[in-house]
């Protein structure tokens, strides 16, 4: 398990990007921001969800504020911030990602 | 057989004020000589639109006077008139007829705010429903650029423009009782008059009717967005391999990027291959001004004019020609501009695999748009195109189903996407042709597909049973239903 022990982030606040903060936490925890919140807010949480798990993460806030971007944006995204906020030896194994 | 009246003896004696006696000094003296009475149906125009002053002020004043209960017919509602929510919940208005609904009072609506559903009307519908009696007015308020003590008015003249006054006229004419709010008093006779001396009962002179830099409201602003002229370039390909684009053909247009940007393009095809058009019809901006003054119009026919080029050019050009909103699109008129139109360019918020479309209702439900002329225009124009791009962000245009009808997809032509053109399966001679000259043509349920493909598929709006307005189509039979948002 990758532990988060810093902050990271990544993205924008421009339409149909995402920025996206993340913390270390004792479980998971998610905070939704969003455009487009009551179209897709449940399918943008189950995407944080399965990204956090295919990069074994166990526990970390994420704070999503979203501006209507497209799944593959939140995704890369998120992973971006979770490297930055990664210790340098604790890279994920992307052939699972 | 009656008893025929005897003649009765009377003495002459006419003073000079008896010429002005229609002119109140307030807006309350005019209301109080109306006889408006709780419960009855007041009207107003919307021609100066987002820049409109007349009716919060009226209503201000009609609160204050302690009326309740009123219908308030308004030909439309933009955003500056949010001020409504507050007579909606003192009970001073419970009932509302309007083209538009828009912001925060389209919001408080969608939510539940009225009890009575908003009757949702197109333009040529409105007239319908004043014809068949459904829609009585007994006080019309009606603010004009430019009036005479006698009641001549018209929008063409005075500081506050706002061309033409079209959807006044039909009010006018059928209101029981009409005031007229103006701002600038021309000696009698201001003649040519949209509004005639034989169809007003009150003048008040006010400060200011309206503010024209706000009739636009950004809606006739030149686009630079890529997809924004891509979709208008394919739409003048569609328009000019239609089999209509030949002289003496006619046009109608709305406002927004791609529709303007479309009619760019289509000037150059027409000075290219020397085509002239009959008229150009409907909301008139300043790029069918330019058209008709390059000779490439005949004639523009207005019933409302979107910017300032528009209002001068109608004082101005006698080929721009003022219509009533009878004139330009009624059903039941025994003549409507619309019957004798070729090509119309229209947008939406949404279009479903049926080409059924919605202009009233944005992707969260809430009510954002207006009926206007797209019902009235979609099913007289013989071609009648609906422009919008396969996705705006995430949301996707092309559903299963419209969230609202506005418009029924039997009078259809052509869908022009930024990834695909989609043409109603009744045309089959138009797919044809429009296939011949290269264009892409798709199934628009593939359309569909795509658009959730990309944006995934969003999660169903949440409604409660209760009724929040009615889409009425323009024959005046309820064509969907809106119901209340859960919040």
């Amino acid at each position: 398990m990758a532990d988060i022990t810093s902050c990271g982030h990544a993205g924008t606040l421009e339409s149909s990007d995402v920025l996206i903060h993340i913390e270390p936490s004792q479980d998971i925890e998610i905070n939704l921001i969003s455009s487009v919140e009551e179209l897709y807010g449940d399918d943008i949480k189950a995407l944080v969800l399965e990204v956090l798990e295919k990069m074994n993460i166990k526990a970390v806030k994420v704070d999503i504020n979203d501006k209507g971007a497209l799944d593959y944006v939140i995704k890369a995204r998120l992973q971006t911030a979770i490297l930055r906020a990664l210790e340098d030896g604790d890279k994920p194994d992307w052939s699972l990602l | 057989m009656s008893e025929k009246k005897v003649y009765k003896k009377f003495i002459k004696d006419i003073q000079e004020e008896q010429r002005s006696e229609k002119i109140c000094q307030s807006i309350e003296e005019a209301i109080k000589k109306s006889g408006l009475k709780d419960g009855m149906t007041i009207s107003f125009h919307h021609a100066f639109r987002g820049g409109d002053k007349v009716l919060n002020l009226v209503m201000d004043i009609i609160a204050k006077m302690g009326f309740k209960d009123l219908t308030l017919a308004s030909s439309s509602l933009a955003s500056v008139h949010d001020e409504l929510i507050t007579h909606i919940k003192n009970k001073v208005v419970t009932n509302i007829y309007t083209s538009g609904l828009r912001s925060a009072l389209g919001e408080a609506i969608s939510y539940g705010l009225l009890d009575k559903p908003v009757q949702i009307h197109s333009h040529g519908g409105r007239v319908h429903l004043l014809q068949s009696g459904e829609l009585q007015i007994d006080v019309a308020f009606i603010g004009v650029p430019s009036i005479d003590r006698f009641g001549n008015a018209s929008g063409y003249k005075g500081r506050s423009r706002c061309g033409s006054l079209g959807y006044a006229m039909s009010d006018a004419q059928y209101a029981k009782y009409v005031i007229a709010l103006s701002e600038s008093l021309e000696p009698y006779p201001n003649m040519p008059a949209s509004i005639s001396q034989d169809q007003v009962d009150s003048i008040v002179l006010v400060e200011e009717v309206g503010d024209p830099s706000k009739i636009g409201e950004g809606a006739t602003r030149m686009t630079t967005n890529p997809k924004e002229l891509l979709l208008a370039r394919r739409t003048a390909r569609v328009i000019e391999h239609s089999g209509l684009f030949k002289n003496g053909y006619s046009l109608q247009t709305g406002t927004g990027g791609a529709s303007l940007a479309t009619t760019i393009f289509l000037s150059e095809r027409m000075e290219e291959k020397n085509i002239k058009a009959s008229f150009g019809l409907g909301g008139i901006t300043g790029t069918m001004v330019y058209m008709l003054k390059r000779g490439l119009i005949d004639k523009l026919l207005d019933v409302q004019s979107f910017d300032e080029f528009a209002a001068k050019s109608l004082g101005e050009n006698p080929n721009h020609i003022e219509i009533s909103a009878n004139e330009y699109a009624n059903p039941s008129s025994k003549g409507a501009a619309i019957k004798q139109l070729d090509v119309v360019v229209l947008s939406a918020l949404e279009i479903d695999i049926n080409f059924n479309v919605n202009v009233i209702t944005g992707s969260k439900g809430l009510l954002r748009g207006a009926s206007g002329g797209h019902s009235d225009t979609a099913a007289e124009a013989k071609l009648a195109i609906i422009v919008a791009p396969l996705t705006r962000g995430r949301i996707p245009t092309v559903r299963s189903r419209v969230n609202a009808i506005v418009t029924p997809g039997e009078s259809v032509d052509v869908y022009v996407s930024d990834q695909g053109i989609a043409v109603h399966p009744r045309n089959v001679e138009l797919k044809k042709r429009l296939i011949k000259a290269g264009l892409t043509i798709v199934d628009i349920e593939d359309l569909h597909k795509r658009a959730i493909a990309i944006c995934g598929q969003p999660q169903k709006i949440k409604h409660t049973d209760k009724v929040v307005a009615q889409i009425r189509y323009r024959d005046g039979s309820v064509i969907d239903e809106i119901k209340q948002l859960v919040k």
